[in-house]
């Protein structure tokens, strides 16, 4: 095979599930919860010679009208017990954990992800996340105590005092004291884990906002994000990519990974039909009206999800939804849905089909494997974290039919060439202060 | 005081720090050739050494049998965060998790987090206790059939199903449920160290398995009587417990062959928690003290594991089991199976009569 020439792909799995992505009520979706699935999944993933295995964290079940969310898949593991089991059946394969910065201290954090980066030879990633609120803090000690414009802040100080306790042991292998003095954490002490096989673990961001962008501009190595098109992930990539030199880092430093689903056929035509169906299956007219009432704010249960969208219009002040990350302002959002509802005579079901069906590509493997290359090459992405939409096998026909002519063409890996995830993602192993 | 029952054997596989996972897949590997109930791994924010919980993780998959039991202190973490970690532990070895609850009482652990002085062992083994509470709560608060897949209503679980705990703690409160599923063994296998010290309330409440120290079989015997008389003093049944002697081991010494018709056994040090001798000796001394109903068992603390444990197994095990005392194999897959203790029913369905 020829050497490389074109940018190189990254390819991540996202472990599907607590969404509508996943549709459970296919037969051939296992359990979301046994290990055999998680270990499936990531055996399929390495197998494809992806980058990373992601998980996603929620740490408070989702409620709707003051009653938890019954209609998506619910319930998961802890994110970093799981990858350190999946770090004994996998070799390569990147291990990724989405871990709030709010509810958690650095010292123990800090130590749990060196642990795996231990465990797994230098293949740990962690991806912060800083979302939740008071409803979320009702299971911690201290309760939703950060405003939002606090949890940032939090967010990058834990991430740069995670870093300095992961560069306190000499190359050598012993331990010097460390101390950090900062607004939110004042800690001193011995870290008990050595410098681990990269250095330090990955460091991903999510989250949109402009502080959320400066964040992962500071500081992250990936960017997870949700800007899917062509033409978005342009925007957002050219916006990200030009903070970094503000930072002193290069545009290669920050990878941008948006999530992404897929749906494959063995022509265009019929993975189009295949798409179609699995939105249907997706948005249930139970999860149609859910839906609606995500956005108005405002219980809608009376309403035939075959009908037309509510007259009323949504209410902004809403705690109808807890536990889950907002998606702009309801009133414009709801104005979308109806010119679009109007204008396509669309029904409430059809109309959240259209607006949060979420398959980014669909076609044959041709077709996907072009598009893949189309969104890396013209720099609307780095590379992609796949959301499968079914668990555990979601991933297999990718990696047996679309990651084969990725590599064909020059696009993406078709051996690792080194051992750690930094060396997977093209990173540098970070400086130690020595 | 009531028989004992089956031999239970246990063995601690921590040591000086290892940060290479092979070296603790290889121990849990050969307890669990000598079919050991569980191994456990020591754990503490204050000294050089991997997280103990995620170490047994990675154990979990290189191994089919072997209970697994990683220290988790409970002074500087999150309770929930606790209990979805032993959960998931559970899940991850298919039934066969359990975890030690300690406390952090020096104020160097303190500093570490930044968040609270140190405080007095009382206290928080107070505060242990009520992280264990919660946590077995917290696994409760899934019924094992809230997954309800019904593809007719739409719904992926049934939120009846699902509770809040809404415990109120001294330091702490939770709302609930869990986000992790109800873990395969109900409640994965608590362990606490129960003699004398401030632990010992917590352990008669909370704990399934409990660590004594003792001297001789009627210093055990006595022990583990007045550790299930506090337990039934919770309201608990007492043959729901297991009360293990938790014994430091050197086998470091030439092998000693026992004299013909020995009685009283190899003495103990003083303190009654190092043993110094053969592995023979040693497996004299674990059947002298099961035989006279003293203890459920020992757990093991080899002083260099990888010497010691292969004399416990290959010397100690294999003479216990040679003369019947100890199983030749596990008979069940679970953590509470090789413990012979029942699967907990679940307090939210029982109180709605869904038992
Ligand atoms: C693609 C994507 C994935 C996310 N995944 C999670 C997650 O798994 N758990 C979580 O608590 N928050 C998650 N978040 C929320 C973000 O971490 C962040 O807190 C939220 O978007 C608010 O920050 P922002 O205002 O900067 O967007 C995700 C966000 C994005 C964009």
């Amino acid at each position: 095979m020829t050497a490389p020439t074109r940018k190189q792909m990254h390819l991540a799995a996202h472990f599907p599930g607590v969404n509508n992505t996943t549709v459970w009520t296919d037969p051939r979706s296992k359990s979301q919860i046994d290990f055999s699935s998680f270990e499936h999944l990531a055996r399929t993933a390495e197998r494809g010679r992806f980058d990373f295995f992601f998980l996603a964290e929620g740490l408070r079940l989702r409620e709707h009208n003051g009653r938890i969310h019954d209609l998506d898949v619910v319930g998961r593991p802890e994110s970093l017990t799981v990858l350190s089991a999946l770090a004994a059946v996998t070799d390569r394969l990147g291990l990724a954990a989405t871990v709030n910065a709010t509810f958690n201290e650095p010292y123990e954090l800090a130590r749990r992800l060196a642990t795996l980066d231990h465990l797994s030879d230098g293949r740990a990633a962690w991806n912060v996340v800083t979302s939740s609120d008071a409803f979320t803090g009702e299971n911690f000690r201290r309760g939703g105590y950060l405003d939002r414009a606090d949890r940032y802040t939090r967010a990058a100080e834990f991430v740069a005092t995670a870093r300095e306790l992961w560069d306190t042991w000499t190359p050598d292998g012993t331990p010097r004291p460390f101390r950090h003095q900062g607004r939110h954490f004042t800690i001193e002490g011995e870290f008990t884990v050595p410098r681990s096989p990269q250095g330090h673990p990955v460091v991903i961001q999510a989250g949109d906002s402009p502080e959320g962008r400066e964040f992962a501009a500071s500081a992250a190595d990936v960017i997870f994000t949700r800007h899917g098109t062509l033409e978005a992930g342009r925007t957002f990539y050219s916006d990200v990519k030009a903070r970094l030199a503000k930072y002193g880092r290069q545009p290669d430093d920050l990878k941008i990974m948006p999530g992404v689903t897929f749906v494959l056929g063995d022509s265009d035509a019929e993975a189009q039909e295949r798409a179609a169906e699995i939105r249907r299956q997706q948005i249930s007219p139970q999860n149609a009206i859910l839906a609606l009432e995500q956005v108005w704010g405002r219980d809608l249960s009376s309403y035939d999800p075959d009908g037309p969208l509510p007259e009323i219009d949504p209410d902004p002040d809403s705690g109808l939804v807890q536990g889950r990350v907002r998606i702009g302002d309801p009133l414009a959002v709801a104005a979308r849905w109806r010119a679009l509802s109007e204008a396509k005579g669309l029904s409430i079901r059809q109309t959240v089909i259209e607006t949060t069906g979420r398959q980014s590509f669909i076609g044959s493997p041709e077709t996907v494997a072009s598009e893949l290359v189309e969104f890396v090459s013209t720099d609307a992405a780095d590379g992609f974290i796949l959301v499968p939409h079914l668990t555990p096998g979601g991933l297999d026909d990718f990696v047996d039919r679309v990651v084969p002519l990725l590599q064909e063409r020059g696009a993406f890996r078709s051996e690792y060439t080194g051992l750690t995830l930094r060396s997977h993602l093209g990173l540098a192993d970070p400086v130690g202060k020595d | 005081m009531s028989a004992t029952t089956a031999l239970h054997l246990a063995a601690e596989i921590g040591g000086p720090p290892h940060y290479d996972a092979r070296h603790y897949v290889e121990l849990a590997r050969l307890a669990e050739r000598g079919t050991l109930d569980f191994v456990t791994l020591g754990d503490s924010f204050a000294r050089p050494g991997l997280d103990a919980l995620a170490v047994l993780s990675r154990v979990a998959p290189a191994t089919r049998r072997i209970g697994l039991v990683p220290t988790v202190t409970t002074t500087h973490t999150e309770p929930f965060h606790v209990s979805s970690a032993v959960a998931t532990l559970d899940w991850v070895s298919r039934g066969r998790a359990g975890w030690s609850a300690e406390v952090s009482t020096t104020e160097a652990e303190a500093r570490l987090f930044g968040r609270r002085s140190a405080a007095p062992a009382a206290e928080l083994w107070r505060e242990a206790g009520e992280t264990a509470d919660v946590g077995a709560r917290l696994w409760d608060s899934w019924e094992d059939d809230a997954e309800i897949r019904d593809v007719a209503t739409g719904r992926f679980v049934d939120r009846d199903k699902l509770h809040y705990v809404d415990f109120e703690g001294a330091t702490f409160t939770v709302r609930g449920p869990a986000i992790v599923p109800r873990p395969p063994q109900g409640h994965p296998v608590t362990v606490i160290d129960g003699t004398g010290g401030p632990g010992q309330e917590a352990a008669a409440r909370h704990a399934d398995v409990v660590l004594v120290r003792a001297t001789g079989p009627e210093q055990a015997a006595g022990i583990r009587a007045d550790v299930r008389h506090r337990a039934a003093a919770y309201g608990r049944d007492p043959d729901t417990l297991r009360v293990l002697v938790a014994l430091t081991v050197d086998l470091g010494d030439a092998e000693t062959a026992p004299e013909p018709g020995l009685e009283s056994g190899p003495p103990l040090a003083a303190g009654g928690s190092y043993y110094r001798g053969g592995p023979v000796d040693l497996a004299e001394l674990i059947a002298q003290w099961h035989r006279a109903g003293a203890v459920d068992g020992f757990h093991l603390t080899p002083i260099t594991p990888e010497r010691d444990l292969e004399r416990i197994v290959n010397g100690t095990v294999a003479l216990l089991q040679h003369r019947s005392l100890f199983r030749t194999f596990y008979p069940g897959g679970t953590l509470r199976e090789h413990l012979g203790l029942a699967r907990p029913a679940n307090r939210y369905a029982l109180a709605e009569g869904r038992a």
